[in-house]
């Protein structure tokens, strides 16, 4: 039976979607109707939480205190809206939070593009030993105090915009990434330019990154989400409410509400419930906007990744 | 130059003056490399300073862990106390009792959020509609892009007595609890945010190793009459399991570090008996109560079990599967 379909060629592609029809049994029809049931349901679920944060936004305080805000909101009204815009504090944070996603990404992308450019040349002389010291770093660290040490006491950057922007500045995974795009940079044409007269600094600027576009774009946009949602760095070494990005603005505003003294009563995690969700939507509201691009982006900058991790 | 290297040997003169840049090259002296390449060593100025200040810099911090530390004084320490600090921690009960949770947390995260992305890779595969393929995969990578700020603060109310949580406790005849303060509850709630937020984006390196396999091997195994579990078990499997391993490894080696940042956010006093981990213990004895020495004494312990762990890992990987990092 086997040897008769595969002796002729007309065969072959006539036995294809009848294989199939055959092999799907009762048990697999069945598995495949349970399979996208839940999925439907990993999709609720990922998306609940999100819908309950809209909802809860829209909702006024005592539907919110009574527990009957779910999927839509309760007593519709955008006044919490008012009164987080009305906070002048939380337009100085959102603000720095631009401020400092637009200079954290230009000092992270100008350091891991050089360092990525000059490790990913095959003749250069201890390419591998300046490729490891980085790759050392992902898996052995100085710790939290050293570091606390260095940035606040030895360097001084306290309560700058530095102690943000500077210390998290090459991230090891995106430098790879980089890495591996650009040995796999078509060699002919630096060759070509090199021989035409340009310098490294030229065929670098007006060569490479020109025709680097999508994985420098892939960088920034991972660069630029990690500063926009980060808060720990700034938490520690930020002291003044004026410096604040708007992710710690928030962390102080969640911490005020269910902090110490949420365990006298329920109210005070209820008075800031619509607060908490209108200023959460409000900071991740650039990031949804983004969101088609930065899936895109993002899949392509992991896949990339994983060529050569 | 490989035409070079290809001239018969013993030839004349200006053959062998031709193979002579071979030879250089095997002597190829940094002053060498440094004029040829001066410009390309530019560009390394500047991220290697970056790594020598930021990155090793306080890796020699840690030595303070052996020596006393004074704010404004040294900031390597100003005396030698050897393992004071180390004595210290191990014989402190509050430390062992944080050890224990960041091993409980740190498995119990391992356990679940290795797996199931495995397993919810192998369930898009199996999808026909490639529309619906695509509409999971939308939604399911969405919370990894939210800030761990934005998470707890959504685990907190949801978890709240008046949370979705307690409703749904309410709706079934329950009493609602507020959960974040019922120490039982935390690691449930711990692990049930990260099964929310990483479990979606962690099938992308799966999918991308699913479509590696060869077809040709489902339609044999088809013609033998393999059906879909076992094509699964025996071909799917296999082929993810080198992309399996190293994301076991990578895992392994954050193991001691266990979320440190949203445990730090969604831990209150009243729970510490299960929330407390090595890494916000450390934050608070180190940080708030400014013990710099002892602080780092922990820190470095953490730092080199973890290390310690990625290394076996990796060592343990490559024997028995043959899938390392390096």
């Amino acid at each position: 039976m086997v040897t008769d379909t595969f002796s002729t060629t007309p065969d072959i592609s006539a036995v294809r979607p009848q294989a199939s029809t055959i092999k799907d049994t009762t048990g697999y029809r069945v598995f495949r109707v349970v399979n996208a049931i839940v999925l439907l349901g990993v999709c609720v679920v990922t998306l609940y939480p999100f819908i309950n944060l809209f909802a809860k936004a829209f909702s006024s305080e005592g539907y919110i205190a009574a527990g009957e805000v779910n999927l839509v909101p309760r007593g519709f009204n955008v006044e919490t809206f008012q009164v987080v815009l009305g906070d002048p504090m939380f337009w100085i944070n959102y603000r720095n939070t631009v401020v400092y996603t637009l200079v954290g990404t230009a000092i992270a992308m100008a350091l891991t593009t050089t360092y990525a450019y000059a490790i990913s040349r095959r003749n250069l002389k201890g390419r591998t030993f300046f490729t490891g010291i980085a790759v050392f770093t992902m898996f052995f660290g100085g710790g939290l105090i050293p570091n606390y040490i260095l940035v606040a006491n030895v360097l001084g950057m306290r309560n700058t915009i530095w102690a943000v922007v500077v210390p998290s500045a090459i991230s090891v995974f995106n430098l790879l990434v980089m890495k591996s795009f650009f040995e796999n940079f078509p060699q002919e044409l630096e060759e070509a330019a090199a021989i035409d007269g340009m310098s490294t600094y030229g065929i670098f600027f007006r060569i490479v990154l020109p025709l680097s576009k999508a994985v420098l774009a892939t960088m920034t946009l991972f660069y630029a989400v990690g500063i926009w949602n980060s808060w720990f760095n700034s938490f520690l070494y930020l002291d003044e409410k004026e410096l604040f990005p708007v992710t710690v603005y928030l962390r102080n505003l969640i911490a005020a509400a269910s902090g110490p003294g949420a365990e006298a009563g329920a109210d005070t995690i209820q008075i800031g419930a619509n607060i908490q969700s209108v200023t959460m939507l409000l900071t991740v509201l650039p990031i949804v906007c983004l969101y088609p691009f930065l899936q895109k982006y993002f899949v392509s900058g992991v896949m990339l990744g994983s060529v050569k991790g | 130059m490989a035409l070079r290297t290809a001239a018969p040997p013993g030839g004349t003169t200006a053959q062998a003056a031709e193979a002579r840049p071979v030879v250089l090259r095997n002597k190829d002296t940094w002053a060498r490399a440094l004029r040829r390449d001066w410009r390309l060593y530019t560009f390394l100025v500047l991220p290697v300073l970056f790594l020598l200040i930021f990155r090793y810099l306080p890796m020699l911090g840690n030595v303070i862990a052996f020596r006393r530390f004074r704010p404004g004084g040294n900031i390597f320490g100003d005396e030698w106390v050897g393992l004071y600090y180390f004595q210290m921690f191990i014989q402190n009960q509050q430390f062992w009792t944080v050890f224990a949770n960041t091993v409980i947390l740190g498995l119990l995260t391992l356990l679940i959020c290795f797996p199931l992305p495995i397993v919810l890779a192998l369930m898009l595969n199996e999808l026909r509609s490639r529309r619906f393929k695509r509409i999971v995969q939308t939604l399911s990578y969405l919370p990894h892009f939210m800030s761990i700020v934005i998470v707890a603060g959504i685990v907190l109310q949801l978890t709240s007595i008046t949370g979705t949580v307690n409703q749904v406790v309410d709706l079934f005849g329950g009493t609602p609890v507020a959960l974040m303060q019922q120490p039982e509850w935390f690691r449930t709630i711990y692990v049930s945010s990260e099964v929310w937020q990483t479990v979606g984006w962690g099938t992308i390196l799966y999918l991308a190793a699913l479509t590696t396999i060869d077809d040709q091997l489902y339609e044999a195994s088809r013609i033998d009459g393999a059906n879909r579990w076992q094509q699964t078990w025996h071909i799917t499997l296999p082929g993810i399991r080198p992309t399996m391993m190293v994301l076991l490894i990578l895992n392994i080696g954050s193991f001691m570090a266990v979320g440190f940042e949203k445990v730090l956010l969604l831990q209150n006093p009243l729970i510490y008996s299960t929330a407390d981990v090595i890494s916000t213990y450390l934050y608070r004895v180190g940080i708030q109560s400014a013990q710099f020495s002892y602080g780092t004494a922990i820190g470095l312990f953490e730092a080199v079990i973890g290390l310690a762990l990625v290394l076996s890992a990796n060592f343990a990987s490559r024997r028995l599967v043959g899938a390392s990092l390096w």
